[in-house]
């Protein structure tokens, strides 16, 4: 029995959140008195993946087919399927993204496993269930549940769990190989974009977010300079993508998309219930606006009342000076 | 083309949440239901799809008689007919199965859906219906067009997007800005009183999960205002008191 953990990679490096998978890993395995077995897929550092070790993974396999490079849902899946087989894990643990979350449902029909997206908590065990809570309805509840199949699969919202290091030492690498037809690698991508900007959203800690208090896309600048003191990414309300001032893959919020990072400051944005439930599981919000009457200030907590093209400005002068 | 569309029967997206005493339940109490909105980017590309080469849109749902009002909805919006799965949808694999069964019968070359329903954020049932039809999902899409038996889409990754073309058949989820969803005409509500829907009973599944209880979050302690004049000092206090900066 073993606990397996995906490792997710972005440019031959370990994602932050998959830190967070290990260290979530490393404590049900502790509570179940078994070890964790991490699986990255593709070229990653060896250097990056030994480093593993410091959040209790004793072993990292890796497969580097070449085919792999790109992430691709039924390759990855068998991957994933062959090494949960191979280290007869019970619990899989993901991180809930994209890749993450797309694995994860896979490969619950594939096992006939449990499945438990969206998890914000470490579980409650006795005996072989884990009980799991989740987060529903857009961020606006939790559900929790029973999870009691022989596998069960868990896909962690980010920031739900401190990374720290709980061991100094080096995870041992194998290389692990699995066969692919195929039909395996139908839908391998040929080009990929890269959006710009120094942070990327779902993966940012900080978040600063404008709406259409910021009354034209002439005025981001004043975005983009805060995030930038602050070390942040840029995010936008549901109108702000609507008119074209920002891209979509910008915009936060209940159709848009759901974040939850350490810090999340809303400029000019008035606090819609469907803007809130993307961004409600925030640690600290901060509002920002000339309106004492908007919603927003109910669920944040930190607010100033006043004119954003005098207080950001403030802003950005105190950021820049606490940096230096 | 036939293209099948999944659609889930969603609390207006205003809802203020609520449980039933008991923690295990939606109060349903005064909760307008409505089409999943990322549902409505899969419907109306499909619906596109099929103006611009032809074929079907056929729309299924898994749910209780009630759901009806919205599968009429999709109907007048532009599908073709309407299939539910007389069941109350108690958990996403138990969904999957309904639609993966239904979809091995149909003979269907492409199957939409959004990537995740706003009540129970899952982002799963696609993967799942690919799954268990051996075919390829790309999820979340953000872009789709068919040529022949191959599909061009665009993927959303983390920071950027991916293009990439697959063989058909396949699952695709639909996220913004995929298309823009379409308010029903008068003509199209019309119509739609006239289009098959048709009512299946479920095939029996194994229930994977079932949600033990319900929980809202904690309220906020209430928000400490800061001086417009002093603003800097919401930057200290991020740093000194929250430790976020």
């Amino acid at each position: 029995m073993s606990v397996l953990v995906f490792i997710e990679c972005a440019d031959g490096k370990v994602k932050k959140s998959s830190f967070e998978a290990a260290c979530y890993g490393q404590q049900v395995a502790a509570s179940l008195g078994t070890e964790i077995v991490a699986i990255a897929i593709g070229e990653v550092a060896t250097e990056e993946l030994k480093s593993l070790g410091k959040y209790g993974a004793a072993k990292v396999l890796v497969d580097e087919e070449p085919r792999l490079k790109d992430y691709v849902s039924q390759a990855y899946t068998k991957v994933v399927a062959a090494a949960a087989e191979k280290e007869n894990a019970s619990v899989i643990i993901l991180s809930n993204t994209n890749i993450g979350s797309g694995i994860g449902a896979r490969l619950a029909a594939r096992l006939q496993a449990c499945y438990a997206a969206n998890v914000v908590a470490l579980p409650e065990i006795s005996g072989d269930t884990l009980k799991v809570k989740k987060s529903v309805f857009s961020g606006k509840a939790f559900a929790e549940e029973n999870l009691s199949a022989s596998t069960k699969i868990i896909a962690i919202k980010k920031n739900s769990i401190e990374v720290k290091e709980t061991g100094s030492g080096e995870a041992a690498i194998e290389t692990f190989t699995t066969a692919l037809t195929d039909a395996d690698l139908n839908g391998v991508p040929q080009e990929t974009v890269r959006a710009t900007g120094d942070v990327l959203l779902t993966e940012a800690d900080i978040v600063v977010s404008g709406g259409r208090g910021m009354r034209g896309p002439e005025n981001w600048h004043l975005i983009e300079d805060l995030a930038k003191a602050l070390g942040a990414a840029t995010a936008c309300s549901k109108p702000v993508a609507d008119v074209g001032w920002r891209p979509h893959h910008e915009h936060v919020g209940q159709t848009g998309i759901t974040i939850s990072p350490n810090l999340y400051i809303a400029v000019g944005i008035s606090g819609a219930i469907q803007h809130l439930a993307g961004v409600n599981s925030s640690k600290v919000i901060v509002v920002i606006n000339k309106d004492p009457e908007a919603p927003f200030f109910k669920a944040a907590d930190y607010g100033i009342v006043g004119d954003i093209f005098e207080v950001v400005p403030k802003l950005i002068e105190e950021a820049k000076a606490l940096a230096k | 083309m036939k293209i099948l569309v999944c659609i889930s029967n969603v609390p207006d997206t205003t809802t203020k949440i609520s449980f039933t005493p008991d923690n295990k339940e939606l109060n349903t109490a005064g909760v307008q239901f409505v089409i999943n909105p990322y549902d409505e980017y899969a419907l109306t590309r499909a619906i596109e799809l099929k103006e611009s080469q032809g074929g079907t849109v056929t729309v299924l749902n898994v749910g209780l008689a009630d759901t009806e009002a919205n599968i009429r909805k999709a109907l007048a919006i532009g599908a073709d007919d309407a299939i539910r799965v007389n069941a109350k949808p108690t958990d996403a694999f138990f969904v999957a199965q309904q639609i993966a069964q239904y979809a091995k019968e149909g003979g269907y070359d492409l199957i939409l859906m959004g990537k995740e329903s706003v009540d129970y954020n899952g982002f799963q049932v696609h993967g799942m219906v690919a799954e268990l039809l051996g075919w390829p999902a790309i999820v979340p899409a953000i872009k789709l067009d068919v040529t022949g038996t191959t599909a061009t889409l665009e993927r959303e990754i983390e920071g950027g997007k991916e293009i990439m073309q697959v063989n058909l058949p396949l699952v695709a989820s639909a996220q913004q800005p995929m298309s823009e969803p379409r308010i029903p005409n008068m003509r199209g509500i019309m119509t739609a009183r006239t289009k098959p829907l048709n009512v299946v009973e479920p095939i029996s599944s194994d229930v994977k999960t079932k949600t033990e209880a319900y929980t809202l979050p904690e309220k906020k302690s209430g928000v400490k205002l800061i001086d417009p004049a002093n603003a800097g000092e919401l930057i200290t206090l991020l740093r000194n008191e929250a430790k976020v900066i």
